[in-house]
């Protein structure tokens, strides 16, 4: 089972806060908007005090505070690092309020829970349920406390229905359906506080979405709720104290905010090595002896990376040399739960040394004793650098130890940006971002399920949501047209509708199916078809035997390009592909250490806006490029004697031949999906100029693209035609035109269209067994697109794509800045620069960086080639 | 959908068509890449799985799938029978995506059918999303029908079946080359038996390598004629991954 930071200090035998948020004796208010009088307001029942008083503890500044701005009727915003124990200390004014008003005798009236708590996940509710009894009980407080997540039974389903307890942990999806219920409106009308916890990781995505839509809806059933967000350090805290109060069309409200600041200094350090860092590529192999010694040096190390294939490289590298047998764990999403759990068990207990793990710890569950946080790769974003070593401080007192593992040349000085951000406190959180219309599809079918609405009031509801709160009535109009006929020009589907309007103007769901059908679709996490994976073992005849132990699970796609005896690296292990039963992949032990088959490798996060930035500032500055180890620093100064480096606002454009092709390479820092977004663009129109572009490779960092015709020569000659190559305008047909043959948007759609509810989402173990009755989402995407080419899904889709998968917005900021700084170099052979790009050629986008170590030979040949004759 | 975007571009018909020949039980067929069979000794043309009024079916269940998937269909083998010219068209079953599809199916789509179906004899194979048959439609419904040397069906019945041209799985295949996969619909045959690929414009496939697909083929004979944009790419079934 899973740990709350709670039990941790227990552990650890350090100081007991194990009322977390109440006793954290280095964290004070150091941020408080505006001064509220210390009064009676502030006086603890005397339960509290007593127990405080037991403990020897005292309540601190900041939750007071947060108790004083409650009880005066404000909605709050908590800021905290992560692991200050910040999720319990939002419970303070519930607690208080529902021991004020003391027991209900049996006999009363119905009433509707107290509390709503909101979790990302479904773990947290359940610890927080077991952490928060501990101190319900020791006070002897009067208060019920249940959880209801998607486990829960449907016997205690019903009865915290007909008899809810005071405060209720659930997840947004829980929280969609009981307000799509019947019942929601005598559920939810003594609703006194909502308490959003990790509020910074739900608000990004649609999840969050779909939570602001419910808030408003729990609103309007209990208008004097208060809400409390409880989140990490963030960009733009105001965004999050604006999705916490109600919109309203002409001003702008917000909630208050308290702040704690973090304890010790965290000691981040890059990793000195003597090894060679290389060129390119993502798996840090140089660094393995380096990040083992590390771990044999702490009590327990914490070791994350971005992707799924490098945490299975890493592991099985550490196995490779792990002389000492230490006690290693492998931790990813895809690996089977049942495996997750023994690996949090293991480690929660202590009885780790290391655990390897990818972005499903960032949220706040806890690992018992971290001594040591390693991040191999580059973090790709301040804020997700300081919220992962914030696993690590466990001890108050102690400073967060952390160690920085850059895997090449780049990736060192993108560490160095994120270390100077996050000693100067600097963060790089998404904004919020416009509420999706898919989701708002979902939501208005859901309100449909509650109860015949109204649709003005409804949409004043919605636009109280601050994601939506300038979403105009036409959209909204042409929503509920989707809603109820799919929204198509031609109106075919009149009598199948699933919502209609009633003769006083009132739309209704038009019968029982529809709303099961919303339940069993409801929410936004949409999984791309995955298949589980089973280990078998051949028999002595050689045919395949039943049973074998369920190793995880992996896309379908992957599998796609693989037949029998492909090996490749899943759960640790060197596999051998054998086949596809039913629904399950089966594999065997391969007994090789050299997979044949890459596994997918997409970096999972592009390098945020304000790293890359830093970056170009690094390059630019030669006061700081003395920070940076020897080995860049003279990579750097050779390609400042070669070429050069660009200012900051500068972008540096080289053209140089290589073998029977001539490449042009654009430094535009931007992240790997922008560049891919401008790849794209790019040799449309170098096509259309008669250039003969071939192909194109993006990584974070630039974007190379190659053609029969000497470019270089080209821009030399007409300096404007590079100039009109990079004009904005190219984000108009251009990008219109791409975007219609682009399979990045049908996957995008296929997300879009199963939460509109236009297609039903594939539930695990209950698909049809013939693949070929299910609908298939390209083929209506194409469909769609031929016949109505404006309709609100496509529209939905666009918009997803322009700040999703293509980074268009990005693309579009930089060539704004880039307008009239552009400055090209024409070599006669590759830079020192451009090898990392150069050495992604040959690699398709989804592979990427497991097949490294292949490329390593031919990486030693371009590495020569850039530096003239020295031999290395 | 590359049949789709062929059927809406009518003016790119200039451009040269790449069809496939193959040879069932003796019987010469052309594989067209607008997924249609045709046998030039008997002039039939042969399609399956239309599964028109799929968008409607959904509809009715709750799910507002485009209501333009029976027109688009229908563009394509309006197409396919200007193409070929054929005295005979053979539906290979599953014509409608459920059994009231027949019926439910607006005038303006009959009055094409109907259209289509002057001067030539139209055969409806019935399928198990459609078994009572073509209601309203010209031409006969039948389970089963033997014709020019070769049984037309719409599920492919199991073991020996020489000469058989069936529907109902929707085969498609997937070819691996560089580590990167394309999955098209095909016409699978193995000289003995052939299976259509599906019309439908939004009929999906199966892959040649489910288990459904088992024991229908001898795969060291079995090719893929796979359903290109203007042209039929045939590719051994042994030779699908490289």
């Amino acid at each position: 089972m899973i740990r709350s930071k709670v039990n941790r200090a227990e552990i650890a035998g350090a100081v007991d806060f194990s009322f977390a948020g109440f006793d954290l004796p280095l964290f004070s208010v150091n941020r408080i908007d505006s001064p509220r009088p210390q009064g009676d307001a502030l006086t603890l029942p005397a339960p509290f005090l007593r127990w405080f008083g037991e403990k020897g503890w005292q309540p601190r500044a900041h939750q007071l505070e947060l108790l004083a701005r409650a009880e005066a009727g404000e909605s709050t915003l908590l800021i905290a690092p992560t692991g200050a124990g910040k999720t319990l200390a939002g419970f303070l004014p519930s607690l208080v309020d529902l021991t004020r008003r003391g027991k209900i005798p049996p006999g009363s009236a119905f009433r509707g829970i107290h509390t709503l708590y909101l979790s990302p996940l479904k773990a947290l509710a359940v610890d927080i349920e077991r952490n928060l009894m501990k101190p319900v009980d020791e006070m002897g407080l009067p208060v019920r406390v249940e959880n209801r997540t998607g486990d829960t039974p449907q016997g205690k389903r019903q009865r915290q229905k007909l008899n809810p307890p005071d405060i209720l942990l659930t997840t947004p999806e829980q929280l969609a359906l009981l307000l799509a219920n019947g019942e929601a409106e005598r559920f939810f009308r003594d609703l006194r506080y909502v308490v959003f916890d990790e509020l910074h990781s739900l608000v990004t995505s649609k999840r969050g979405h779909l939570l602001s839509l419910g808030l408003a809806r729990l609103r309007r059933l209990a208008p004097s709720l208060q809400t409390i967000g409880l989140s990490a350090t963030v960009a733009d805290p105001m965004d999050l104290q604006r999705w916490l109060a109600p919109q309203a069309p002409d001003a702008e409200a917000h909630a208050g905010l308290v702040t704690i600041k973090g304890g010790a200094r965290p000691e981040i350090t890059i990793l000195r090595t003597d090894e060679r860092v290389p060129w390119a590529g993502h798996s840090a192999r140089y660094a393995i002896a380096d990040v083992y010694t590390a771990i044999k040096a702490h009590g327990t190390t914490l070791l994350f990376v971005n992707t799924r294939s490098q945490a299975e490289l890493l592991f099985q590298e550490l196995w490779t040399i792990n002389d000492d047998n230490l006690p290693i764990a492998l931790h990813h999403g895809s690996l089977d739960v049942a495996q997750r759990r023994k690996v949090e068990a293991a480690m929660s207990e202590n009885r780790l040394r290391a655990v390897v793990a990818t972005s499903t710890l960032d949220l706040g569950i806890d690992w018992g004793d971290v001594d040591l946080v390693v991040h191999v790769g580059a973090p790709k974003g301040a804020s997700r650098l300081a919220q992962r070593i914030g696993r690590a401080n466990h001890r108050m007192d102690e400073p967060s130890k952390a160690i920085l593992v850059p895997a090449n040349r780049f990736e060192v000085m993108e560490c160095q940006a994120a270390l100077d951000a996050n000693y100067i406190g600097a963060q790089d959180t998404p904004p919020v971002g416009k509420g999706a219309l898919d989701v708002l599809a979902q939501h208005v079918l859901g309100m449909a399920c509650a109860a015949p609405f109204d649709p003005l009031s409804l949409y004043e509801e919605i636009i109280s949501a601050s994601p939506y709160a300038t979403l105009a009535w036409e959209t909204f109009e042409r929503v509920i047209d989707f809603v109820a006929t799919g929204g198509y020009a031609l109106k075919t589907y009149e009598r199948y509708a699933r919502i209609r309007k009633t003769k006083e103007g009132l739309y209704r769901v038009s019968n029982p199916l529809v709303a099961q059908q919303y339940r069993l679709n409801v929410g936004t996490i949409v999984e791309s078809p995955m298949l589980n994976v089973r280990l078998v073992k051949r028999n002595q005849r050689g045919s395949l035997g039943r049973g074998g132990m369920s190793l995880g699970k992996v896309e379908e796609y992957f599998l796609e390009m693989l037949s029998q005896g492909d090996t490749f690296l899943f759960s640790g292990k060197v596999l051998r592909f054998e086949g596809i039963r039913e629904n399950e992949c089966l594999v065997s032990q391969a007994f090789s250490f050299d997979p044949k088959v890459p596994s997918y490798a997409g970096g999972k996060f592009p390098l945020s806006t304000y790293l890359a930035e830093q970056v170009r500032k690094m390059l630019a500055d030669p006061a700081r490029r003395a920070s940076l180890p020897e080995q860049v620093r003279d990579w750097l100064s050779l390609q400042n004697d070669v070429s050069m480096l660009p200012r900051e606002d500068e972008l540096l454009i080289e053209t140089f031949p290589r073998g029977s092709r001539h490449y042009m390479v654009i430094y535009a820092f931007e992240g790997r999906l922008a560049h891919q977004t401008l790849g794209m663009l790019l040799t449309r129109r170098l096509d259309r100029a008669g250039l003969k572009p071939l192909g194109f490779v993006a990584t974070d960092y630039s974007l190379a693209v190659w053609a029969l015709d000497d470019l270089g020569a080209t821009f030399q000659l007409r300096p404007k035609a590079l100039a009109d190559l990079f004009d904005e305008d190219m984000l108009g047909d251009d990008l219109e035109a791409w975007l219609n043959e682009s399979f990045l948007l049908k996957r995008t759609f296929r997300n879009c269209a199963v939460i509109a509810g236009l297609i039903d989402q594939r539930h695990p173990g209950k698909e049809k067994s013939g693949r070929q009755v299910t609908v298939s989402a390209d083929l209506i995407y194409d469909v769609l697109r031929a016949h109505e080419p404006d309709h609100l899904l496509l529209e939905a889709t666009r918009n997803d794509a322009a700040s999703g998968l293509l980074d268009i917005g990005r693309l579009g900021d930089m060539l704004k800045r880039i307008k009239g700084h552009i400055t090209h170099r024409r070599l006669d052979r590759i830079s020192p620069l451009a090898v990392p790009v150069m050495l992604e050629i040959g690699k398709e986008a989804v592979q990427g960086e497991a097949q490294d170590f292949l490329l390593s030979e031919a990486a030693d040949d371009l590495i020569n080639e850039a530096m003239g004759a020295e031999p290395l | 959908m590359h049949r789709l975007a062929h059927a809406l571009s009518a003016s790119t018909d200039n451009t040269t068509v790449v069809s496939a020949r193959a040879v069932i039980h003796g019987v010469e067929a052309i594989c067209d890449p607008l997924g249609s069979l045709f046998l030039p000794e008997t002039r039939t043309l042969v399609v399956s799985d239309l599964h028109l009024e799929k968008g409607s079916a959904f509809a009715r269940r709750g799910m507002m799938l485009p209501p333009y998937d029976t027109l688009a269909t229908l563009r394509v083998l309006e197409a396919a029978i200007t193409r070929h010219d054929p005295r005979l068209v053979i539906s290979l079953g599953d014509t409608f995506h459920d059994r009231v599809g027949s019926a439910a199916m607006p005038d303006t789509f009959r009055h094409m059918i109907a259209a289509m179906a002057m001067g030539r004899e139209w055969v409806w194979i019935n399928g198990n999303h459609d078994p009572d048959g073509a209601c309203g439609l010209p031409g006969i419904s039948l389970d089963e029908f033997r014709h020019a040397g070769l049984t037309f069906r719409h599920e492919p019945s199991r073991g020996e079946a020489a000469g058989e041209i069936a529907g109902h799985l929707h085969p498609a295949a997937t070819v691996v080359r560089r580590e990167k996969s394309v999955r098209r619909a095909c016409f699978a045959t193995d000289g003995k038996r052939l299976l259509m690929p599906a019309f439908g414009v939004t009929t999906g496939g199966l892959d040649l390598r489910h288990r459904a697909m088992t024991g229908l083929f001898d795969r060291a004979r079995l090719v893929a004629h796979m359903l290109g944009r203007d042209r039929i790419y045939s590719v051994r079934f042994t030779n699908l991954i490289g």
